[in-house]
Parts: structure tokens; sequence; C-alpha cells
């Protein structure tokens, strides 16, 4: 589904990829940990092509095309979804709107009709309902006022809806209590299908207890340095990323 | 409708799509401004005698200003300066005949309103919506008379009024926008053609949205009507207006007044959504649109709101206000206007606050892109009798690209301490983690732009009647085509 060969990225000049490798298939689940600055969110962003960040080297396949010759959009609605590490506000613009804006970019990419107003708010309302999200909190502007949790939760909805082949949760934890943090686990963990594939970056083990991971590669200094199987992030929690930084040099 | 090649000049204004005119034979006054083309057009059109006077009064108020040299220059737009000599003051479609019913209607006129998405034919209507239909100077149409006359409800054009109800006109016909407010005022006063009359009487609620359109057809004219709309005690109305006009290199001239009169907890709401030609990229042609649009709330708790979406227009220079005499009356403003390629636009309020706990709201959105300048300018006063009067302004400035401004100039005058006044203002980009977080969800950049540039306009759009808030943000975005990205 992804393949990452001999990624190299800068932002601003500076080099924060230095060669990713990177395979996932479909259904897989991906964890990516390593200390903060060492290039997540960069890998991320590069894969969804924001503007600004620069591949300077290697390349990304997507379903067999050629990701990184390939817009944002076009990304986004050939099944790639990007659940940002902190979404933005957008002053004046409902979430239940702009949520049906990109749903029917999709379909339209994918030869479906576009879903009128009704049908839409018909999905949303189901999609919504399974992950505890409130009618009202669709129908407020995207983002604005929202909460850290009601964030993360409001793009996990997005993603329900999108119904993407590969996600990138970007720290879908971070930032929210215990229970909060379940809930949004559990609600990644129904849209979890043989077919749909995850990426989660995490700081925390124990996001990985809920959404458990076929690998867990750990990010230092813009390149893996260490892979191992689900029990792999419990050990790099307890003995941090110091020792691997040293490994990697 | 001429098929031949596009001028370059049509090339590259094409996104202004009302650009075409629409061939019809003409009568016109003869060219200039002189006390006999004032007469000339008090004659064509029939008016009594105190009508007549009323414009030479102005006529000669105005030639005073003139040869003192005093139309405005405090307002942030430059413009080269106006031969009023040069200027048509009438234009209207030679009549086949006086006009009984639609039938005797132009095609080419009905076909351009259609095209201008305002059917007027009985079939094809809107529904909920009385529409008034001028062409240059005249007004081709009022629909739906009958519908308003049960309720009492006068609706007519300018002209018509002056001949049906001379009492009604006679007594408010400058008694809230005086001839002697200002030079633009005193122009439209002496060679004023048509525009709409609106009466609402004690306790009706308009059972329709009353709409007028004003299209600008005829090349070295310009077009000066004149709207006035009593709304008495305890009544109620929504007006809207929209306008275009075709694409040519000279500038055009608009010089409007509008006059509404609330009286005690009467309610006006007044919609514009502008969309004259805002000349080419180069600032090559585009309408002058002066217009003075004042309402006054003459009664308790009587309320007036302004609603306007400027897209268009080369330059704009619009301050519809609010005088609020009533005790517990309420004027509010909301504002888009937009600014782009060449365009000046210089659009605000005044709320006048002259008795005792009276409310305004003013919420301004402005959005430069191009070369765009875009002032907010407005006046809040509290006069001394205003006890408890309250103000909130918000003034929001949305820049696109790195050539285009935004200026915010707000007067406050208290003259009464037990006042409260708010204000705040913002001046931001469309940033590109907004853009690029729509573009990750699937959505075009350009749709990207609109969706954020909507949600900035947001609270204005509102305002609006949904069919209204529709055309309003296609316009929008149609004007931006091109100047984002
Ligand atoms: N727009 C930018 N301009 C300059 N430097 C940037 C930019 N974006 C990222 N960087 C730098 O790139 C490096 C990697 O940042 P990135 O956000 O990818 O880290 P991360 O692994 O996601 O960290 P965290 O765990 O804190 O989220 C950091 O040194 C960061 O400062
Ligand atoms: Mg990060």
């Amino acid at each position: 589904m992804l393949e990452v060969r001999g990624l190299h990225a800068a932002v601003n000049g500076v080099e924060v990829l230095r060669g990713v490798d990177l395979t996932v298939l479909p259904g897989e689940t991906h964890a990516i940990m390593g200390p903060n600055g060492s290039g997540k969110s960069t890998l991320a962003y590069v894969l969804c092509g924001k503007p600004g960040y620069e591949v300077t080297a290697g390349s990304a396949s997507f379903l067999g095309q050629d990701l990184l010759a390939m817009p944002v959009e076009e990304r986004a609605r050939a099944g790639l979804f990007l659940s940002f590490q902190a979404p933005g506000e957008i002053h004046g613009v409902r979430t239940d709107h702009f949520l049906r804006a990109g749903y029917n970019e999709v379909r339209k990419a994918r030869g479906e009709a576009e879903a009128n107003v009704l049908d839409f708010d018909r999905l949303l309302k189901t999609k919504a309902k399974m992950l505890d999200v409130t009618e009202r909190q669709t129908k407020r502007f995207v983002n604005e006022g929202f909460s850290g949790g009601e964030r993360k939760r409001n793009e996990i909805l997005q993603m329900a809806v999108l119904e993407p082949k590969l996600a990138i949760l970007d720290e879908v934890d971070s930032g929210l209590d215990v229970d909060a943090m379940r809930g949004v686990a559990e609600a990644v963990n129904t849209l979890r299908t043989p077919e749909r594939a995850l990426l989660l970056v995490t700081h925390y083990h124990r996001v990985l207890a809920y959404i458990v991971p076929d690998k867990v590669h750990v990010l230092v200094n813009g390149r893996f340095a260490a892979e191992g199987g689900k029990e792999f992030a419990l050990e790099i929690e307890a003995k941090g990323y110091d020792w691997l930084a040293q490994r990697a040099g | 409708m001429t098929t031949t090649g596009k001028t370059a000049q049509e090339f590259a204004a094409q996104e202004y799509k009302y650009g075409w005119t629409t061939p019809v034979e003409q009568e016109t006054a003869p060219p200039g401004l002189s006390e006999d083309v004032v007469r000339w057009i008090a004659a064509r059109k029939d008016e009594p005698e105190w009508m007549l006077e009323w414009r030479l009064r102005a006529y000669r108020h105005f030639v005073k200003l003139l040869e003192e040299e005093r139309s405005p220059t405090w307002a942030k737009v430059h413009h080269p300066p106006i031969d009023y000599q040069s200027i048509v003051y009438w234009t209207a479609p030679k009549a086949k005949a006086e006009l009984e019913s639609l039938d005797q209607v132009d095609k080419e006129i009905l076909e351009t309103f259609e095209k201008l998405g305002i059917p007027i034919e009985e079939q094809k209507r809107l529904a909920g919506v009385a529409v008034d239909a001028v062409f240059d100077s005249v007004s081709i149409a009022t629909t739906a008379k009958e519908t308003l006359a049960k309720h009492g409800v006068i609706f007519s054009s300018f002209s018509e009024a002056i001949q049906e109800h001379p009492e009604l006109v006679r007594k408010h016909l400058g008694s809230v926008v005086p001839y002697t407010d200002n030079f633009y005022a005193a122009l439209n006063s002496a060679v004023f053609s048509d525009g709409s009359f609106v009466y609402i009487p004690k306790g009706v609620r308009c059972p329709l949205e009353l709409s007028t359109y004003f299209r600008i057809n005829a090349a070295g004219s310009g077009q000066f009507e004149r709207t006035l709309i009593i709304a008495e005690e305890a009544s109620y109305v929504s007006y809207l207006e929209g306008c275009s006009a075709p694409m040519r290199d000279e500038n055009q001239l608009h010089a409007a007044v509008v006059e509404l009169i609330a009286q005690e907890r009467a309610e006006i709401k007044y919609s514009t959504v502008q969309n004259w030609y805002p000349g080419d990229e180069d600032g090559k042609g585009g309408v002058y649109n002066f217009v003075t649009k004042r309402g006054a709330c003459r009664g308790a708790r009587a309320k007036i709101s302004w609603t306007q979406v400027e897209t268009g227009s080369a330059i704009t220079w619009k301050y519809p206000s609010v005088l609020l005499q009533g005790d517990e009356s309420v004027g509010e403003f909301y504002s888009v206007a937009l600014a782009k390629a060449r365009q000046q636009a210089d659009t605000g309020t005044k709320m006048i606050h002259l008795g005792k706990n009276t409310t305004s709201t003013i919420i301004s959105k402005g959005i430069s892109a191009g070369h765009g300048s875009n002032t907010y300018r407005g006046l809040v006063q509290i006069m001394p009798n205003a006890a408890g009067a309250k103000n909130y302004t918000q003034c929001d400035s949305l820049l696109i690209g790195d050539a285009s401004a935004a200026h915010t100039v707000p007067y406050l005058e208290v003259r009464n301490n037990s006042a409260s006044i708010q204000h705040e203002a913002s001046t931001s980009k469309v940033s590109d983690e907004q853009v690029f977080y729509c573009r990750q969800r699937g959505l075009s950049e350009e749709n990207a732009q609109s969706l954020i540039i909507n949600g900035f306009c947001k609270e204005v759009f509102k305002r609006l009647p949904m069919e209204f808030a529709v055309e309003a943000d296609r316009l929008l975005q149609v004007n931006l085509e091109g100047a984002i990205g």
C-alpha cells in the first residue's frame, strides 16, 4: 500500500528526514515513536504533500501511484488521511459543511455521485453517534473553541466519514486524559478494517495497548533507528530514546 | 447580442459575467448638466411643479458646490476629476407605447433581467419575492403589486409614486438625506431618475421580500436612482437591491440616495448585493459608486438594519447610516466589501445615537486582494441625551496577496458618559495551515480559499435571505477568481 524508500526532506532548508524507509501493507497498523523533534510530524506532512516540505531525495508510492508527484488534494482523494497533531480553526465554516465538501470530493474522485445535504447529514449523524460526537458539535465552526479532546475526536470523525485507505494519526492520544484517550482509541479501533492501514504516531505505550500495532518503528534524527513488534513500545517507554540515538550515531 | 470576438479588455475581466450590453433603441436627455436638463427630466416624467422646484433647488446647490470645488476629498480613494458635463443624466429604452403591462416590455429587456437571474415574468418569478426592475433611468416593471396591495403595501417605481402618492413622497423626500447633505446627494436630488418607493402601513408585516434590481445598460450615462422606504408604526419589511453594468473602458457614475424611515417599533431590513462593473485588472473602466444611504429610527424601539455585500465598482464611497432618534431604537450595519485588482472601497457607517438606551452594532468584513485598497470608515456618535447608549463595533480585514491594503478609520464621539462602547478589530491572512488542512480533506486549493473566505464573511452572509446569501457568496468567489492562489 505504502512504499517509502530513502526519503530525505528539508524544511526551510534544514534537512529533517534523512533516509526513511517504510513499507505498509493493507490492514497493517504501524506505530511510529521517537523523541520530540525527530521528524515524525514532518514525515506525516511530507507524505501528505504539505507545501514548504521539500523532498530532496527518495521516493514514495501509494497504491502503486507516485505519491510525491500528486498534489495534496489528490493524495487525500486517493485515500490518504492525516489526523493532525494540532488541527487548526476555520472561522465561520461549520464542521458538517466542511466535511461534506471533502466527502463529495472524495466521492467524485471515486466516480461516485455527490451526496446531497440530506443523505450526508444522515451519514454524519450515524458516524457521529458511533464516535460519541454530539450533533451540536458537528454544527460548530471547524475546531473553533474545541477542547483538545474534542479536536482529536473531531479528526477521527472526519476519518470515519472519509473512509481512507491509509490513515496517519499524529499523536491522536496526546493531551488527553486517560478516559478520553481510551475513548478516542476505541473510536479508532471501530474504524480498523482488514484493508485499512494505520500509521500511528505516538509518544506513549498506553495507546498501543488499545490500538495494537503490527510493528513499532522508532524515528531518531530523521531516520528509523530501530523497529520491533508490539512489545517494543513498552521497552522504549521504559528505556527512553538515548540509547537508540547513541546507537544511531 | 453581438457575437464578435472578445476584446482584450473583456478577456482581462472575464470573471465579470454581467458585462454584456442589451441592444435597445434608447431615448436620452441632452448630455451635460444644466437647468434645462433638470427641467427636461421633470417634464419627461410629467412631474408636478413642487417636484421640479425641489430639483431646481438641489441643482442650484450642486452648482454652488461644484464652483467651490467641494466634492468630497477625505475618502481614501483616487480618481481623475469627473466631468459632469460629459455625462448623460437620463437614458431609457424607447417605449413602444406607455407601458401598461409586461407584454409591452421589450423582449430584450425581459431577457436581460432573466439572464441576470431576475425573472420578471409571472410564471418564472422567485417565490416570496416582489421585484422592481430598473433599466438605466426607468423602472421596467414591478411585480406582485396586487398581492402587496391586499396588505396595503405600496411597492412601485419612484416615478409612479410621485404621480400616485404625491403626499407621501412630498412629506418624506429629503427628510432623512436633504439635498444639502453632501455633494453627490445634491447631484442626485437634481437629476434623479427612477428607483423604488415602499410604504408599509401601520401594523403590517410585509408578506414578501421586496427587491429592486438596477441595471446600467447605456454607455456614457450615469444612474441616479432614489429609493424611499417608509415603515409605519409596528410594521416590518425586508428589502433587497442588486445591480450590475456592462464592461466599458470609461468610468460610469452611479450616485444614488436611499432614505429609510422607521416609525415606532417598525423594522426595516435593507440588503444590498452590489456588483457594478469593477473595471479591468489595470483599473480601466468601472463604475464610480457614490451613494448616500441613511435611515431614521423615528420612533421608540424602531430598528433599521443595513446589510451590504459590495463586490463590484471601481470605487465604492458609501456609508449607510442610522439616526437613532427613538428611545431604545436599534441600528445595525453588516458589511462585506471586496477590493481586488485596482478596486478602491471606502465604506462604513455612521451610527448617530440621539435617543436613550439606543443600541448599534457594526460588523465590517473587508477583503483586499491584488492591488485593492479597502478602507472601513465609521462614526459612532453618542449625543448628550443618549443616556445608556451602546455600540459594538467589529472590523475584520482579510488580506490576500502582498500588494493589497486594508485601513480602518473608526471615529468615536461620546457626549454622554453613561454610554458603553466596544470596539474590536483584526487583520488576518488566509493561512497556509488552513488551506493545507482543507486540501488534506480533498478540497482543491481554490475551494479551500473560497471556503475560508466564506467563513470570514459568515456573520454578514447569514443576515441575507437564503437565495441572496448564496448569490452573494457566488459573486464574491467569481470576483476573486484569479486573485487568489
Ligand atoms: N516549518 C518548520 N520550520 C522550521 N523547522 C521546522 C518546521 N517544521 C519542523 N521543523 C523542525 O523539524 C524538526 C522535526 O519536527 P517534527 O515536528 O517533525 O518533530 P516531531 O517528531 O513531530 O516532534 P514532536 O514529538 O514534538 O511532535 C524539528 O527540529 C523542527 O523544529
Ligand atoms: Mg509531531
